[in-house]
């Protein structure tokens, strides 16, 4: 499986334990991941609430790019990322008018011809048997309450892969990699995105929700799939105690970490160590 | 909210009623008010008009009050009203299209809404310059421009020792190419 992929600019700063993870555990499973050549931001989350046409334009760029590297699929970790490309691949292959001003925008012809794929969707659909054979240490024992939030799966136009109330996907990885992958009621529940930089006092309380309802559901961690939904329920964890006078020590892992473990990558090579709520517990339940 | 006379509200903004219809691409008229998409809103605590209560507000033509609301701003964009409206109305979009309006017609947002803004400019003008999103200079333009100084200054230590923080921007070949995007935008729409 090759891919033309998107790193996204969290890659290397907020959210560069999800690039090594993904890189690692895409290795182990043969997925070519090649990355977009000078690949420019994709307008997350901001474009859409200043103008439809940069929104489109932004990731139409590096659609272009992508179109033009003779790959059939691109793929991306970061949710806001994956609603970025899918939403401007959707409007500009299914109306030429849009295709055709986009275009003329960015300067680059992309036709319309590619797919656009979540990690999740991409490593999500390898044979569960291919992916089975990879587990040398499986993470018996270990409770994970999978956490989709918002973009991965709604709107379903846009996304479509999972269901976007109940999506399964990442719950059915964690159970290939030997965990128990916990029903539990806030899988889809947003936690505020960029609220948490321009309202905190507003992103905290969504966090709260969140972090509650998996301790509730009796969690040993978090799973996700974003690196905005890290650094709130992960970093802004602290500002959730500190704000509202709770005692939540809840590690939260990129999906990609988890299969890493299970894989025995080491986790210094996964960026287990960067956290910044303790991930010891886990890691010393599962070996 | 004042009393208000529906007849000349709808009359006087019939044009702001269709154009939120055609740009949103919304049906927005088949709203009936059940109210699922407030019921299952995650950020309804933080607004000043329900979900339910802006489709409503914009069947009404109640254009001045949208536009200045803090509803439009506060909007997570989650996307769970747009997914569960019986009547297909793709609310979020609504709420972003109105965003778009209350920008192009200089409403200038408050408080709340004003930092959402304040957030938005500063991640999209280090796109602008550098082709990607430049974290540390995001928040550094973000707190003098919202006043909040110290926002997030807490992080800034534990994030350089995790090797987070990149401290010079990564500035992408084509910076040019994406700067190009932006002007072209603005020529063809006026604003950005």
């Amino acid at each position: 499986m090759r891919y033309a992929y998107y790193p996204g600019c969290s890659y290397h700063g907020t959210g560069k334990e999800y690039e090594s993870s993904t890189h690692a555990v895409a290795k182990k499973l043969g997925m070519e991941l090649v990355e977009i050549p000078d690949w420019s931001c994709c307008g997350a989350t901001a474009a859409h609430g200043k103008s439809h046409l940069l929104n489109i334009s932004l990731p139409a760029r590096n659609l272009a790019i992508a179109e033009d590297m003779g790959i059939m699929d691109v793929t991306t970790g970061c949710a806001a990322c994956y609603q970025q490309l899918a939403h401007a691949n959707k409007r500009m292959t299914e109306n030429k008018e849009t295709r055709e001003k986009v275009n003329k925008i960015t300067g680059k012809e992309y036709k319309g011809t590619l797919k656009v794929k979540s990690l999740v969707e991409a490593i999500g659909t390898i044979d569960p048997e291919l992916l089975k054979a990879q587990v040398v240490k499986p993470l018996s024992d270990l409770k994970v309450a999978a956490y989709y939030g918002c973009l991965l799966v709604r709107p379903p136009e846009i996304t479509g892969f999972d269901d976007p109330e109940n999506p399964m996907f990442m719950d059915n990885m964690m159970k290939l990699a030997g965990a128990q992958a916990l029903d539990w009621a806030h899988k889809t529940e947003c936690c505020g995105a960029s609220l948490g930089v321009s309202n905190l006092d507003v992103a905290v309380r969504m966090i709260n929700r969140i972090l509650k309802a998996a301790v509730e559901s009796g969690a040993d961690c978090v799973v996700v799939a974003c690196p905005f939904c890290h650094l709130n329920l992960d970093w802004h964890q602290k500002s959730v105690n500190k704000q509202l006078g709770t005692t939540y020590e809840m590690p939260v892992f990129y999906f990609t970490e988890l299969l890493g473990l299970a894989m025995g990558i080491s986790p210094d090579e996964l960026g287990l160590k960067t956290h910044f709520t303790d991930t010891q517990k886990v890691l010393s339940l599962v070996g | 909210m004042e009393l208000i006379n529906l007849n000349q509200s709808i009359a006087k903004n019939a044009h702001f009623i269709e154009e939120i219809g055609i740009e949103s691409g919304q049906p927005v008229q088949k709203c009936y008010q059940c109210g699922k998409c407030t019921a299952g809103c995650p950020v309804a605590f933080a607004m000043d008009y329900t979900p339910n209560q802006v489709i409503r507000m914009v069947q009404l033509g109640m254009k001045e009050d949208l536009l200045k609301s803090k509803t439009i701003w506060i909007c997570a964009s989650c996307s769970t009203c747009s997914t569960r409206c019986p009547c297909n109305v793709e609310i979020a979009h609504v709420m972003e299209t109105l965003r778009i309006m209350a920008g192009r017609s200089g409403t200038a947002p408050a408080g709340k809404a004003k930092y959402v803004e304040v957030m938005y400019n500063a991640l999209l003008s280090t796109v602008e310059k550098y082709g990607r999103t430049y974290e540390v200079g995001l928040v550094l333009q973000n707190n003098l421009k919202s006043g909040k100084l110290f926002n997030g200054a807490e992080m800034g230590l534990p994030m350089f020792q995790k090797g987070k923080l990149k401290l010079s921007p990564s500035k992408v070949k084509g910076a040019a190419e994406v700067a190009r995007i932006f002007s072209e935008v603005r020529k063809m729409e006026g604003g950005v």
